[in-house]
């Protein structure tokens, strides 16, 4: 399993409790438009994500990434660092 | 002078109809079907009241009503005190009724020196600078203080003005969970050593009353090496041996490294104001763009601000008669049953939660029947998507107002269902 898919799995995880629809995930899955999260939602699971992979995925940052694939694209990045 | 010129711009008679997706106000038509339900629900529109009269600082004449005012920020009462309104009364004479311009150029006048050494005074720092409102306060300073490639750490809780203040500057924001100090140590731990950083904390946060842990907070801010600030807006005259806010009540006298603040609620006027013992506070001014591309505020605004700022240096019996009145509200509302925003009476805001809009609303509007306002408070200026109705309470509310206050409460909740 390469690092990405490895990556993705955990961000799905993470996802799962958040995910009060049972929308199907891919990388074009979008947080506000399929998973319907409103601000306080992306608030926690961000802080959820951050925990996880020990990063810190800035406010300015966060206005960038709309899809699943972008924020696994992000963390790849910020874990590099 | 050209033709085209000397003919002003003819628009057709009958100008079209903005197409739906091209106008620009389309993207209200969500918000306007939300309050125009409410509204036919029948319940009075609980973010247009008006005050037809203004009686005191806790009663007012609304829809034609005498009305108990809880859901002011009118904590130390101190907007009808005699000797401020004569001081607004004189500035207004002396001076005239505005400054028509920037600080900068012509808007600084002799009372917005005054105010700002009334500051130094009650806060006993070498440097105050004054905005034209709080919101502008930590607009200027956030944005000004943290430049790009800088941090700012904030608590995820925070007021919109310390939201707006990141997102006007330049510099990288990071959010931690509210009132975590190891959510803080966490994520400071988590940032790159070099660039300077401020962390943004509120003494009072005003939506639940709930004060915040600053001495284990400031402690962990400076061992990470970041510079501290901290809003007291819902904390002066009342917080502290001097009246300074939560972080003097804590003893962190000296350890933070800036204090916002406003007047528009124990000062009882208007406007915003940063103090701080840096040695290069004073170039804020010069760099600010909130300070520098806005009027002044008006002459008499400041002198009654500078009057009553010295006048809560002393004021021990409204600030005990307050945290009486907090006691008495919040102990009553607990032993009644109600879901409040903290265990104890930890500050001057006591907010009663309930289950959802419907009820909010109901009970709003029953308590603004029974002659008492409150504020109605709604996602997303609350934590958590909660509804609440919150009471800020006055050094000035009489203990026979209280027991009205109760009584009320107790009717409209047992009404709703919030209590049995």
């Amino acid at each position: 399993m390469s690092d990405r898919q490895a990556i993705f799995d955990t961000v799905a995880a993470q996802i799962a409790p958040f995910n009060k629809k049972g929308v199907e995930l891919t990388e074009t899955t979008t947080f506000q438009g399929d998973l319907e999260w409103d601000s306080l939602t992306v608030m926690d699971f961000v802080a959820a994500i951050e925990d996880e992979f020990e990063i810190i995925i800035t406010m300015n940052m966060q206005a960038e990434i709309e899809t699943v694939g972008q924020l696994v694209d992000a963390v790849e990045k910020l874990k590099q660092a | 002078m050209t033709e085209a010129a000397a003919q002003p711009h003819a628009l057709p008679a009958e100008a079209p109809e903005i197409a739906p997706e091209r106008d620009l106000l389309s993207k209200f038509d969500g918000l306007i079907a939300e309050r125009q339900k409410l509204l036919d629900s029948g319940v009075t529109d609980p973010f247009a009241i008006v005050m037809e009269q203004v009686k005191s600082p806790t009663e007012a004449v609304i829809r034609g009503k005498d009305t108990i005012l809880l859901g002011t920020y009118n904590y130390m009462g101190m907007t009808f005190d005699p000797d401020v309104i004569a001081a607004g009364k004189e500035a207004l004479e002396k001076f005239g009724s505005g400054t028509n311009g920037s600080r900068m150029l012509n808007g600084t006048f002799h009372d917005h020196m005054e105010v700002e050494q009334a500051l130094r005074e009650f806060y006993g720092t070498t440097g105050a600078i004054v905005f034209s409102t709080g919101y502008m306060a930590n607009l200027g300073i956030i944005s000004t203080l943290a430049g790009k490639g800088e941090y700012v750490i904030l608590d995820a809780d925070s007021h919109a003005s310390i939201y707006d203040g990141c997102q006007q500057g330049n510099a990288e924001i990071v959010r931690f969970r509210h009132n975590s100090v190891e959510d803080l140590d966490k994520r400071l731990g988590r940032l790159p050593k070099e660039p300077a950083k401020l962390v943004v904390l509120e003494g009072v946060y005003s939506m639940m009353g709930d004060i915040a842990p600053l001495k284990e907070m400031v402690a962990v801010a400076k061992k990470h090496g970041a510079m501290v600030l901290v809003d007291e807006a819902h904390s002066m005259g009342f917080f502290g041996p001097n009246g300074r806010g939560v972080y003097e009540a804590q003893g962190l006298e000296g350890q933070v490294d800036f204090v916002v603040g406003t007047f528009s609620k124990s000062v009882g006027t208007v406007g915003g104001f940063v103090v701080s013992n840096h040695p290069k506070f004073e170039a804020v001014r010069l760099a600010c763009r909130p300070y520098i591309f806005t009027a002044s505020l008006p002459p008499s605004v400041v002198a009654t601000a500078a009057t009553s700022i010295r006048k809560l240096m002393t004021a021990h019996d409204k600030r005990e008669r307050l945290w009486s009145n907090a006691r008495v509200l919040h102990g009553g509302l607990k032993a009644m049953g109600f879901k409040l925003g903290t265990e104890n009476p930890d500050s001057a805001v006591v907010a009663v939660i309930l289950e959802d809009q419907e009820q909010a609303v109901m009970m709003w509007q029953a308590l603004l029947d029974g002659g008492l306002y409150v504020n109605m408070a709604r996602p997303p200026a609350t934590p958590a998507g909660i509804f609440l109705l919150r009471c800020s309470i006055c050094a000035e509310h009489s203990p026979a107002q209280l027991e009205t206050v109760l009584g009320m409460f107790r009717a409209a909740g047992q009404a709703v269902g919030a209590i049995s």
